[in-house]
């Protein structure tokens, strides 16, 4: 029996290979992530261990308030400590250095980068034995004196600088040009992804991060027999506050965490479009396996009567479910490996470089693909298998016709029911704020999967009105074909049904995820509109990555700027929990409009040394008014006393402002690296085209900084959720994929059993062009069944998931929407083209004599 | 039409399957005319070449060698497009197994010709045809919802609805029992009666060759008897020796 299973198999290669590959596609995906993220927590591997490789200690600072939103707030500490260090007995050699961020400039004044990889600086000793110095010079010297530099080996290349030449940098104050002295690379590590390297020796890196006098790491070699612990252990008891000591090994390891916290989420985020691909898959192996095991119902029969009994009827569709199911995996375990690389230059066609090492292809990535393909493709056969136990020994000798599903009868209350409950559950998950937000999540989550379930029940119902309507137009503009099209998609509605159900998963996600992006746009632009009352912003080249206060500094003078705001940003804390502190000028208020609730215009100008403004959303949660005094952390470990002055409104599309904002002079002192996430400016004349060109003027050398119109603003700020938005299309058009190998299946299997039908049509005069387009219709009507279940799904889904998070307004993108059913027809159209050529190809002799 | 007036002419037509050993020859040099309202019967054993015959002079299948003219038109150098215009123009067919298409009512059937031809049907001449085959009150049915023998007669009615130059039946009576086979006859009969439509029928039906104008016999890929006006019994017989 098993054999005749696997025979049959055998026999109906391209049936089984079309089952396969819906499944193909998801393991593919399964291990593309698992071997991308591998790869690339080698890559932050390979570079730390080398980092810290000859380093038996590292001092570095240490954040008083924790990691915050605001980058790098390690702050530096006083280089008195090395001399300290140098005198403990179990030390060697002692090193101190800077490590900041700047970046290259082009020589065509632009800021070399890309996306949003950082530009990394560092220090050297131009003179010193480079004993912990992890950097090698692939040519020239270490950069001696005010005017050199050293840059890494992949900008030199790209972007064809050779020793000798000048190139820019910029960090806290206006560019610079400098000579290359040298070009580097970091040891034997093949790739540090996008980021870029600035190399100075100590007093210009000093100089130019307004560290003189200061480290930001110092690294400790052990004397012989003495072991890192012990090291690190003398070094702990001298230390001052806001550093902390390390092992090199330890250091090397707590950045890797932190890398691999990093390729951990991103495994997460890959592996739930791996899962939704594979969800999608279930449906349409399911439903190819029920259409094959209906035209095989003669089949089936005649096991029957020679004494097969219905276990044995079974099992042979599950095993060969788990055949397809294992064959499949295998294939696409290794399409995951090329899938991997076709990530990895996706996430850098979005900005976004990441390092890598060796292709990674882990045990743990085998297994799981295997399974998982095989567990979801054996799963997806088991309703099929108890369909074909169904049918009767006599249909040996008939048409075979199938008895309808037995769940088939029950689809109207099932479904009702299945979406009632998912109803409940977007609903619980959506608006109960008593719930946490894992549970709130969870709920959300099963409430999406069972609305699909329930979609899918009701689908049957559903296809014979949507497919009459849907298909009018092709019926009224298709001549014959048309029409056949439309009664071919409505003679079995449970087929069309399921094929269709699994391009509307696809296209509900890719909806609600447009809807709620959109949702966040317009919310943000009316927050922009209601609060920009400048005529410029000034921003960094990316948008959101803060930028010194030089650049604010110089547009100050610039004539007939009447109001210039920076909008400093920091971590902070206030009674042990983290804060986001912003700082402002005390004519903010010109610049930005802030609805006070407590307090009014004059907050700002009065915040001095000790006053601070705060949200209502904070004063509410600490019980904070006017008068209340709080303190507040800052990374360095000082606390700072201060009084409450004020109380705004932060808009629901985002605030400028952290929960608790400072006056910049205060915010100055207190911070050591004080740096604008935007400042914005106020002119004479407005937006004029002289206006602008005597700001960039001023700009020119600063070319990390960035002057936008309100609208470029607005749009600058979107480009980040637009890249998001954009990563998720893709990601999730993997699964619209899987579903149209659905309807590429349905068709071919459809074509199949209707062979000799068409073998009629065919004699009977109907062109091969006739036949093709009547196919294409078919695929198109079902395609657009899928998007009229998929697109109001994923609003309805959007508007529940927008209600739980609650800061904004949903706005239906029409024009977006508009453009998902054009891709519907469109995927309607691809997924025809090889089932319409086969039905237009059949010999009308053969297709009249099948059986 | 050409010179002598002949709907279908076949001229020493030879049909081979496969190729060196295991080649079959079908058909080894088969001439034959078929006439304006004139309903021919094709019989033989199975195996005989009657459904090649059929096949080619219906322009489904080419010769190897030898010409087919349709209504005037020689078949030989048409390519897919030209055959399929020719059929939809010239052909009707009738099927063993009626081939219907399912999700259509009996009248959508019937006219499914001409809708493929992008034409509207009279309908004068659809009340004709339907009031002929006895289907007027099953216009709105499905074939679902139809007796065989109904069923038979919407394809009748599909095959005469393009007023074709010639209708050929496939073994009509083959998949009916026999008091409707002899009703189909009937109609079959009929139509060439009342509306002058050629036809020509393969057929192992003794009775469907005695309604036929001319019957030929096949064995071996030959034309090896023609009669006119035969009878049942003499089918029979005839049938047993070509069999022996």
């Amino acid at each position: 029996m098993l054999r005749v299973a696997l025979k049959g198999l055998a026999g109906r290669k391209l049936r089984a290979l079309l089952t396969g590959l819906a499944i193909v596609l998801g393991v593919a995906m399964v291990s593309g992530t698992y071997v991308l993220t591998d790869t690339l927590k080698a890559g932050f591997n390979q570079i730390f261990t080398s980092v810290y490789k000859s380093t038996d200690a590292v001092i570095t600072g240490k954040s008083a308030v924790g990691n915050g939103n605001n980058g790098n707030n390690a702050p530096s500490f006083s280089e008195s400590l090395l001399s300290k260090v140098e005198k403990l007995p179990g030390v060697a050699e002692a090193d101190g250095g800077v490590a900041d961020q700047a970046q290259l400039v082009g020589r065509n004044g632009k800021v070399i980068s890309n996306g949003f990889s950082p530009g990394l600086a560092f220090s050297v000793h131009p003179n010193g034995d480079q004993h912990f110095n992890p950097l090698v010079l692939t040519a020239g010297t270490w950069p001696n004196g005010p005017h050199q530099i050293a840059i890494d080996k992949s900008t030199a290349d790209k972007k064809h600088y050779s020793v000798g030449q000048t190139i820019g940098a910029v960090a806290r104050g206006p560019v610079q040009q400098y000579t290359i002295s040298g070009i580097v690379k970091l040891g034997s590590v093949s790739s540090i992804g996008g980021a870029t390297m600035a190399i100075f020796d100590l007093p210009t890196a000093q100089k130019l991060f307004n560290k003189v006098g200061r480290y930001d790491e110092i690294d400790v070699a052990a004397k012989p027999g003495v072991s890192p612990a012990k090291l690190v252990s003398e070094i702990k008891p001298i230390l001052p506050p806001a550093t902390q000591v390390r092992s090199g090994a330890g250091q090397a390891a707590s950045q890797v965490k932190d890398a691999s916290d990093f390729t951990g989420v991103l495994q997460k985020f890959l592996l739930a479009f791996g899962g939704i691909a594979l969800f999608v898959g279930i449906f349409v192996i399911a439903n190819t396996l029920s259409i094959t095991i209906a035209q095989r119902a003669r089949e089936f029969g005649t096991l029957r009567t020679l004494g097969a009994t219905r276990r044995q009827v079974r099992v042979s569709v599950i095993l060969e479910g788990f055949v397809i199911g294992v064959v499949a995996s295998v294939i696409g375990l290794f399409l995951g490996l090329g899938l991997a690389k076709g990530l990895e230059a996706l996430f850098t066609s979005f900005g976004i470089d990441l390092p890598h090492g060796n292709t990674i292809f882990a045990t743990r990535t085998i297994i799981v693909s295997l399974l998982v393909g095989t567990i979801v493709t054996v799963l997806a056969s088991l309703m099929p298998a108890m369909r074909a136990t169904r049918v009767e020994p006599i249909a040996a000798v008939r048409e075979g016709v199938l008895p309808p599903s037995r769940l088939a009868r029950f689809g109207v209350p099932v479904a009702v029911a299945v979406l009632a409950v998912a109803l409940v559950l977007l609903l619980v998950g959506g608006l109960d704020t008593s719930l946490s937000g894992g549970q709130r999540l969870l709920a959300i989550g099963v409430g999406v999967i069972a609305s699909f379930i329930g979609m899918a029940f009701a689908a049957p119902h559903l296809v014979p009105w949507l497919a009459s309507w849907l298909g009018w137009v092709g019926a009224r503009t298709g001549g014959v074909s048309g029409r056949l099209a439309r009664d071919n998609a409505m003679r079995n509605p449970a087929r069309t049904a399921s094929t269709a159900a699994a391009l509307m998963i696809g296209l509900a996600l890719v909806t609600a995820v447009g809807v709620l992006a959109s949702g966040i746009k317009t919310t943000f632009e009316h927050a922009v509109d209601s609060q920009f009352l400048g005529n410029y912003a000034l921003t960094s080249q990316n948008g959101f990555t803060p930028t010194g206060v030089a650049s604010e500094n110089a547009v100050k003078h610039v004539s007939g700027v009447v109001d210039v705001s920076g909008v400093r940003a920091g971590d902070g804390r206030v009674r042990g929990s983290h804060v986001s502190v912003t700082g402002v000028e005390p004519n903010v208020g010109k610049v930005i409009a802030i609805t006070w609730k407590k307090g009014g215009p004059s907050v700002p100008a009065a915040l001095g040394a000790n006053g601070a403004f705060i949200s209502t959303s904070y004063a509410k949660d600490h019980n904070l008014a006017v008068g209340s005094q709080f303190p507040l952390e800052v990374p360095t470990g000082a606390v700072i006393p201060l009084t409450v002055k004020g109380i705004f409104k932060a808009p629901s599309g985002g605030s400028p402002f952290g929960n608790v904002t400072i006056s910049t002079s205060l915010f100055d002192r207190v911070y050591q690296a004080p740096q604008n996430v935007y400042a914005f400016v106020d002119m004479t004349g407005g937006v004029t085209p002289a206006n602008t060109a005597k700001l960039n003027n001023a700009l020119a050398s600063f070319p990390d900084a960035k002057l936008q119109t309100e609208s470029q603003f607005k749009k600058q700020q979107e480009s980040g959720i637009n890249v998001f938005l954009n990563l998720l299309y893709v990601l999730l058009s993997l699964s619209i994929v899987v579903s149209l190998f659905g309807i590429v299946n349905t068709l071919v299997l459809s074509v199949f059993e209707r062979t000799r039908e068409l073998g009629m049509l065919r004699a009977v005069g109907m062109t091969r062009r006739q036949t093709r387009r009547m196919i294409r219709h078919e695929s198109v009507v079902t395609a657009l069944i899928g998007a009229a279940l998929g697109i109001p799904l994923g609003v309805g889904l959007a508007i529940l998931v927008g209600e739980a998070l609650g800061s904004f307004t949903i706005a239906i993108p029409w024009g977006t929407l508009i453009v998902f059913v054009i891709a519907a027809i469109i995927a309607g159209l691809i997924a025809a083209i090889f089932p319409a050529r086969r039905a237009a190809r059949l010999n009308v002799l053969q297709a009249l004599q099948y059986e | 039409m050409n010179a002598n007036g002949a709907v279908v002419r076949a001229v020493d037509l030879m049909r081979r399957y496969g190729e060196g050993e295991a080649a079959v020859d079908a058909l080894r040099g088969v001439s034959l005319e078929v006439q304006p309202r004139e309903l021919v019967a094709v019989m033989g054993p199975s195996g005989s070449g009657k459904s090649t015959l059929m096949h080619i002079l219906a322009g489904l299948d080419k010769p190897t060698s030898g010409d087919v003219e349709i209504a005037g038109e020689n078949i030989g150098k048409m390519d897919d497009s030209d055959l399929t215009k020719l059929r939809r123009r010239h052909v009707g067919f009738v099927f063993q197994f009626f081939n219907l298409l399912p999700m259509l009512t009996a009248e959508e059937n019937v006219v499914l010709p001409l809708s493929i031809a992008g034409e509207d049907p009279d309908k004068g001449w659809m009340d004709e045809l339907l009031g002929k085959t006895g289907l007027k009150d099953r216009r709105k049915h499905r074939p679902s919802e139809l007796s065989g023998g109904q069923q038979q007669r919407v394809a009748i009615a599909r095959a005469l609805v393009s007023r074709p130059a010639i209708v050929f039946a496939d073994e009509p009576t083959g998949n009916l029992d026999s008091k409707t086979s002899g009703e189909i006859l009937e109609l079959m009969r009929d139509s060439v009666d009342a509306f002058g439509q050629t036809t020509v029928m393969v057929t192992h039906d003794p009775r469907a060759a005695a309604i036929a104008d001319r019957v030929l016999f096949l064995a071996d890929g030959l034309i090896v008897e023609q009669r006119k006006d035969i009878t049942a019994a003499d089918v029979v017989s005839l049938m047993q020796s070509l069999d022996s």
